[in-house]
């Protein structure tokens, strides 16, 4: 490093004390942790103190390759993403709606809005019950639709208690299933997630993309006697391809972490560690078998994953968007 | 032709409210059917009729008596605002040093700070709570504040903020021989109070709803915020519907209130943190 004159170093001085609060907390509760869970991830670190701790090489991450737990929820953590694309186009949707100038138009972006900005415990309470087979209101109106459909013998699903999925996976082990195919916690899942993401953060990003595209573009292919279909095939959606590309790695990013919050209020993980995520395991491992250095293991694959993912996402992202 | 054009925009008009009428419906009957539910006496709780047959505005009451919901709605309310200061202030002397300063470095730890910003939390909470142990702050105010006081976000997004604010100011602030401090303070500070509001009012409802980190933190009845009050709540009172609703319509409310309140401010956090900088 070349030396610094006087000034440089008085600057240096004045920016690192402007820094310094923020730099510490950094240090101390990011910076320093990350590499702390890479080391205890070597270590056999057990709260309960049974045994010594001890270096064992990488034993946590071979154990992880053939522990079937860890697949069953790995795949648990993947199958939540298939709200990730429902999201998106609902908040699309929300969003081209929202940009025609209705009357009214604040009113509805505050109301759609609502479900994300109340998400959190007490929400998930209220779907939990919700949720209920025998007198949710979800299954109230499930019924009462088949009703007036001429099919009063119609029973909902079993929502929360169910292992079934739309994908017919097993319950033991990593496979289909075919009785398992229907619908179960997972979806139950899906759905309220989707209740709480459109009309959230993603229809506000999309609503300001829809304001920035163009309006000479869309024009000229009006003018060119364009569907209105094809105008937002074409013209639009290719526009809105940047903002696309965010949600989607924020929605990975989010995703593959996500879940705990669910499976710790409305299912503790199951049925049968249907709706366990990763997240939810690595806090069981921890906090609850108090395996921590095996619990950091999880925590670092989860974070390879996203770096791996982040990287990925970037390549083939910046691809989509030049055009 | 203008006639036919007219009409076609009227209907697309009235279809586009008929769908977005649909949506918030959709959106808002969850919280309906809570409000119902928090006014019905116990024995309705599992009947399929949404509307009590009897209005029992005492369940609010009763919340109260059967937890220490007052002490919840306090302990969240006040670690929010210790956390909401702290990381107000921290992040904006930290975007001040990014966006402000110039001094050796300082794009290269920018960067850096930039790249963490992908950490998951997952993998500094169980080093973080080893150091909390070791601190002896598990189970007390200190140790649910001080760890969430910094956010890399926040000094992203006050820097980007303290960018698009004109520089002309304290530069004849700084030929004046004002102090950085004052030049930060007295000048700065108060041109950049929109994004301070942003960010004050996302860190403010991100701690008032946290829950990993309460959940591993707290020991003791008198420390529990609302979402881990709701979560033993449910946990040892679960078939009483009723009360758990009215407790959810409670805990509700502020973050309702808040958004409608600060709306403004919400709208442009989000935009803010979607542009990549």
């Amino acid at each position: 490093m070349k030396k610094l004159n006087p000034k440089e170093r008085r600057n240096l001085m004045i920016g690192l004390s402007f820094l310094l609060p923020n730099l510490v907390g950094f240090l101390l509760f990011t910076l320093g942790p990350v590499a702390f869970s890479f080391g205890a991830s070597f270590t056999n670190w057990d709260l309960t103190g049974i045994e010594p701790l001890q270096y064992i090489g990488i034993d946590n991450f071979a154990n992880m390759f053939s522990d079937s737990q860890f697949w069953l929820y790995f795949v648990n953590t993947l199958y939540f993403l298939i709200g990730l694309p429902l999201a998106i186009f609902g908040s699309l949707g929300a969003a081209l709606l929202l940009h025609q100038k209705v009357k009214g138009q604040v009113v509805y972006r505050t109301l759609l809005y609502l479900p994300s900005v109340t998400s959190g415990v007490a929400v998930m309470i209220l779907w939990k019950a919700l949720y209920n087979p025998d007198w949710g209101a979800v299954n109230q109106i499930l019924e009462s639709v088949a009703r007036a459909f001429g099919h009063p013998e119609f029973r909902g699903p079993s929502w929360l208690l169910s292992t079934q999925n739309a994908l017919a996976l097993g319950v033991e082990k990593v496979g289909v299933v075919p009785n398992q195919w229907g619908i179960g916690a997972r979806e139950a899942l899906i759905f309220m997630g989707l209740w709480g993401a459109i009309g959230g953060g993603n229809t506000l990003l999309y609503l300001a993309a829809l304001g920035n595209v163009p309006q000479e573009l869309t024009e000229a292919a009006e003018m060119d006697g364009a569907s209105r279909f094809r105008i937002f095939r074409n013209v639009t959606w290719p526009q809105l391809a940047p903002t696309t590309f965010f949600i989607i790695v924020m929605g990975f990013i989010g995703g593959l972490q996500g879940g705990f919050e669910q499976a710790r209020v409305m299912t503790l993980g199951g049925p049968a560690g249907t709706t366990t995520t990763l997240a939810y395991y690595i806090y069981n491992k921890a906090f609850v078998e108090y395996q921590m250095g095996y619990a950091c293991a999880v925590s670092l694959v989860l974070f390879g994953l996203i770096f791996a993912v982040t990287l990925v996402n970037w390549k083939f992202g910046n691809k989509e968007v030049s055009y | 032709m203008a006639a036919e054009n007219m009409r076609g925009a009227k209907g697309r008009s009235f279809w586009t409210h008929v769908v977005l009428i649909s949506l918030s419906l959709f959106a808002l009957a969850p919280f309906a059917w809570m409000v119902l539910a928090s006014l019905k006496p116990l024995s309705e709780v599992e009947s399929v009729n949404p509307v009590p047959t009897e209005w029992r505005w005492d369940n609010y009451a009763k919340v109260f008596e059967q937890v220490p919901f007052a002490r919840y709605y306090f302990n969240s309310v006040f670690v929010a605002a210790w956390v909401t200061v702290l990381v107000v202030l921290t992040s904006a002397m930290a975007g001040y040093a990014f966006a402000r300063l110039r001094w050796p470095g300082r794009d290269l730890l920018f960067r850096a700070y930039l790249g963490t910003m992908m950490i998951p939390g997952l993998v500094t909470m169980i080093p973080n709570y080893s150091l909390m142990v070791n601190m002896k702050l598990l189970d007390s105010f200190q140790g649910l504040v001080i760890p969430a006081a910094f956010s890399a976000f926040g000094t992203f997004m006050l820097r980007q903020f303290m960018m698009s604010v004109h520089p002309a100011l304290d530069e004849a602030a700084e030929i004046d021989g004002a102090r950085p401090w004052q030049i930060f303070w007295d000048i700065v500070m108060p041109l950049c109070k929109p994004g301070l509001a942003t960010l004050a009012i996302f860190t403010f409802m991100g701690s008032y709803g946290s829950f990993f980190w309460p959940l591993i933190m707290v020991k003791s009845e008198h420390l529990r915020t609302l979402p881990i009050g709701m979560l033993f709540f449910d946990t040892v009172y679960g078939r009483q519907t009723n009360l758990l609703m009215a407790a959810s319509v409670m805990n509700v409310i502020p973050l309702v209130a808040l958004f409608v309140a600060g709306q403004k401010f919400f709208v442009r956090g989000i935009l803010l943190g979607g542009v990549k900088g």
